[in-house]
């Protein structure tokens, strides 16, 4: 945890690692847990059941129309189905894989770069791709941003890719262009990769390595010189964001004709160590952690993401999903805890606002639940969600956590207005 | 799926980890929200760190006035405390002084004191710092007002005597004029402070309240706090620009046989210990750029003007309790947020 410098009047700087090590490969895991998302409508199908047997690359789903799904990393059979409820109540069922050990590859994926191939196989690729917003008729994509850095500290599976899978990335730009008919691409990488980054044949650009400059938004504004409006998407301003791995998984699919059904995970230790490894998606954390030789006691944080935007798991039987650039192993020492203090108006969190949100006010509404009074007076829906001004809190409130969930309850609302209309 | 089973915790998680035979239970990890890292700044350190800057200014009081001025420190630190714990029990909140906050409240009412105040002047003071200034609005935090520049107003008003530093220290002789600079100032004019040469201020060679005197270590004190990121630089440094400047409009363009210098009203009175540990007090100051600055010098403006044609002999008190109660205003000035809508543009 980088603490507060000694001379506190300049803001802390924190910054990205940009030096990559390899990549450790790890071998196929005996079982791998996917959370497949429920369909928000509430239909539910049968097209999946415990006993079923599955092919590597095989597409799960539901039902066979299904939006949702998720890739198979290994061969094996179905030997559990359970609920599962995510983040902020999203329900899924995850779906125990028990592998055989040996692959065979289902065949249903063709060569064909089509958005429909996209939208069919490669939503469940390792980075979490987006293509929903090609689709969409209200929006207009007019540029795709590779991003070629990881959006946390610590992580480094993105400037893994860049600096050795270029190739891939290359591949992935044209399987891009062609599906997607963008002409604008450009790939995003810290000062050291641009060299790398200029074989991909995207328009390289570099940013600056100090937190939260790898962020959507914050590319948005310093690189593309584009402000996206409060409360909306980066796809909302015509821009779609892919990170390097999901391109690279893109290149490498459409050349051998198979799915990428691995990750790249950046495991920090608890004495900061940092290894790369290689694993199947699915991959239960547990795993990961012992090939790694971390180990986990009780009380500890298992973070899944990176230490300023990554979620705490609370159990090391999850498995690695397709957006989990890092596992981070903290003990409870080292942690940041937060307290019940109220609000001082000591500023800091003010000052290091990268959009400007006169912080100190809107904990103030948040704290007392005035979640609309929070958008319209003191900006919620400007937040890029860095988590910064949590971590400079004098108080230690956790910001960032009322900032969650005062979007999460304002979008509750809205649902609920949008039904009854 | 399980609430029938009631609320325990593992039903907010009903995904069972699939069995694995013969394995002990596995640990119980921390769930919590992002960030997972923090600066380790707290409340406490900042308040350690405050009376650690306000040392040499202390010391430097306890050395000039003896044991009574230690008394003063001690007996305010301490009544601060106890206030403070009181009104934790009384409101079966959980106590607080372990933020050290009501130590360095009792800290600056004490050094704004003169050595010969009674104890009971400065138990009360303690008394309406903590409980007026702050706990009757909710503790630290919402104070609108800063709690020693409070009680010191009240004080005082109320006991004017108290304050007459002229005849309070009278009994003292230091080895140079036991006189008040501002008081000099305001009821002999110009005329009577020329034995005050800027140096001997700085060096704390003049009558006042016991850790205000001494100019230098205010600002070596105050300085380090700057430094250090625990007070803002903008308000306490665009305090002292408002003093100067105002003061030498009044020099150069009034009688300048009524009105001091800039220098002389730099470092009398309380304006080293308004500059670096009064105004800049979190809760009562503002947080953005631009009504910092404003704060700040409009403080500094006030203060010369009620120095120079107001009633009291330094204006330090009620010049920044007025900003106080303006500041909730004068955070409405801020910078527009990066995206945000401005709606009819
Ligand atoms: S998380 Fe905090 S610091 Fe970051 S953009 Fe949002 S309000 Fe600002
Ligand atoms: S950092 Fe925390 S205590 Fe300071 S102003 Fe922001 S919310 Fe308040």
């Amino acid at each position: 945890m980088i603490k507060r410098s000694f001379l506190g009047l300049a803001k802390p700087r924190l910054q990205y690692s940009v030096t990559v090590g390899t990549v450790q490969e790890l071998p196929v895991p005996s079982k791998v847990i996917l959370l497949l998302k429920e369909p928000q409508n509430g239909g539910r199908g049968n097209g999946l059941k415990v006993g079923d047997s599955v092919k590597t690359g095989q597409r799960l789903s539901a039902s066979p129309e299904g939006v949702e799904y998720v890739i198979s990393s290994v061969t094996g059979t179905i030997s559990d189905m359970a609920p599962y409820v995510g983040m902020l109540g999203q329900k899924c069922k995850a779906i125990t894989i028990d592998a055989s050990g040996q692959d065979d590859w289902d065949d249903s994926f063709n060569k064909e770069p089509t958005l429909d191939a996209a939208l069919k196989f490669f939503e469940y690729a390792p980075g979490n791709p987006s293509f929903k917003a090609f689709t969409d008729p209200e929006k207009s994509i007019s540029a795709i941003v590779i991003n070629g850095m990881d959006q946390d500290l610590l992580l480094t599976a993105n400037q893994y890719v860049v600096q050795n899978e270029a190739a891939d990335i290359k591949g992935g730009v044209d399987a891009l262009k062609k599906m997607t008919g963008v002409d604008r691409i450009v790939i995003t990488v810290p000062d050291n990769l641009v060299q790398q980054a200029s074989t991909t044949g995207a328009d390289v650009k570099s940013v600056s390595a100090t937190y939260p400059s790898s962020l959507p938004h914050m590319i948005m504004k310093d690189v593309l010189g584009e402000v996206v409006l409060a409360g909306d998407s980066v796809e909302d301003a015509g821009v779609v964001f892919m990170s390097a791995e999901a391109v690279a998984a893109l290149g490498a699919a459409f050349q051998t004709g198979q799915p990428c059904v691995t990750k790249i995970v950046t495991v920090v230790g608890k004495d900061g160590k940092t290894t790369n490894v290689r694993t199947r998606i699915g991959t239960p954390l547990k795993d990961v952690l012992q090939a790694c030789n971390v180990s986990l006691n009780d009380r500890d944080r298992l973070i899944m993401g990176g230490p300023m935007t990554g979620a705490a798991a609370h159990s090391e039987e999850l498995g690695v999903e397709p957006g989990t650039d890092g596992i981070v192993v903290q003990d409870e020492t080292n942690s940041a805890q937060v307290t019940d203090y109220p609000c001082i108006n000591c500023g800091e969190c003010v000052r290091i606002c990268p959009v400007k949100i006169p912080v100190n006010m809107l904990v103030r509404f948040l704290e007392g639940r005035f979640y609309e009074d929070a958008r319209a007076l003191y900006d919620l829906d400007c937040c890029i969600e860095c988590g910064l001004c949590s971590y400079v809190c004098i108080s230690r409130i956790p910001i960032f956590q009322y900032i969650k969930l005062g979007k999460y309850e304002l979008s509750l609302i809205e649902i609920a207005e949008a039904v009854n209309e | 799926m399980s609430s029938e089973k009631g609320l325990i915790p593992h039903d907010l998680f009903p995904w069972k980890p699939a069995k694995v035979s013969g394995k002990a239970p596995q640990e119980k990890l921390i769930v919590a929200h992002a960030p997972h890292w923090h600066d380790g700044s707290k409340i406490s350190t900042k308040n350690y760190n405050i009376m650690i800057a306000a040392l040499p200014a202390v010391l430097f009081g306890i050395s000039q006035y003896g044991a009574p001025a230690l008394g003063v420190i001690a007996l305010a630190m301490g009544s601060a405390m106890v206030w403070e714990l009181i009104m934790n029990l009384a409101m079966g909140k959980p106590w607080s002084i372990g933020d050290a906050s009501a130590a360095v409240t009792g800290l600056l009412l004490g050094m704004l004191m003169p050595a010969t105040a009674p104890w009971w002047v400065i138990a009360l003071g303690t008394f309406i710092a903590i409980m007026v200034g702050k706990q009757i609005f909710g503790g630290i935090g919402f104070n609108p007002l800063n709690p020693p520049l409070l009680a010191l107003a009240m004080l005082v008003i109320s006991f004017k005597g108290v304050f007459d530093f002229d005849e309070a220290l009278r009994h003292y002789d230091l080895g140079f004029a036991m006189a008040y600079p501002l008081g000099q100032l305001k009821y002999f004019g110009t005329a009577a402070i020329g034995k005050f040469s800027v140096g001997d201020l700085v060096m704390g060679k003049q009558a006042g309240a016991v850790g205000s005197t001494f100019g230098l270590g205010l600002i070596l004190g105050g300085l380090y706090l700057l430094l250090r990121g625990y007070i803002r630089w903008e308000i306490s440094l665009s305090f002292l620009a408002g003093v100067f400047v105002t003061a030498l409009l009044f020099n150069v363009l009034g009688d300048s046989s009524k009105y001091a210098g800039p220098f002389f009203h730099l470092f009398t009175g309380y304006t080293l210990v308004a500059a670096f540990f009064l105004l800049p007090e979190d809760s009562s100051s503002p947080a953005n750029f631009i009504p910092m600055l404003l704060f700040g010098a409009l403080a500094g403006f006030l203060t010369v003007l009620i120095r120079n044609v107001g009633a009291y002999v330094d204006g330090v008190p009620f010049s920044i309790l007025l900003m106080n109660l303006a500041n909730p205003l004068f955070d409405k000035i801020r910078p527009k947020a990066i995206g945000k809508v401005v709606e009819n543009a």
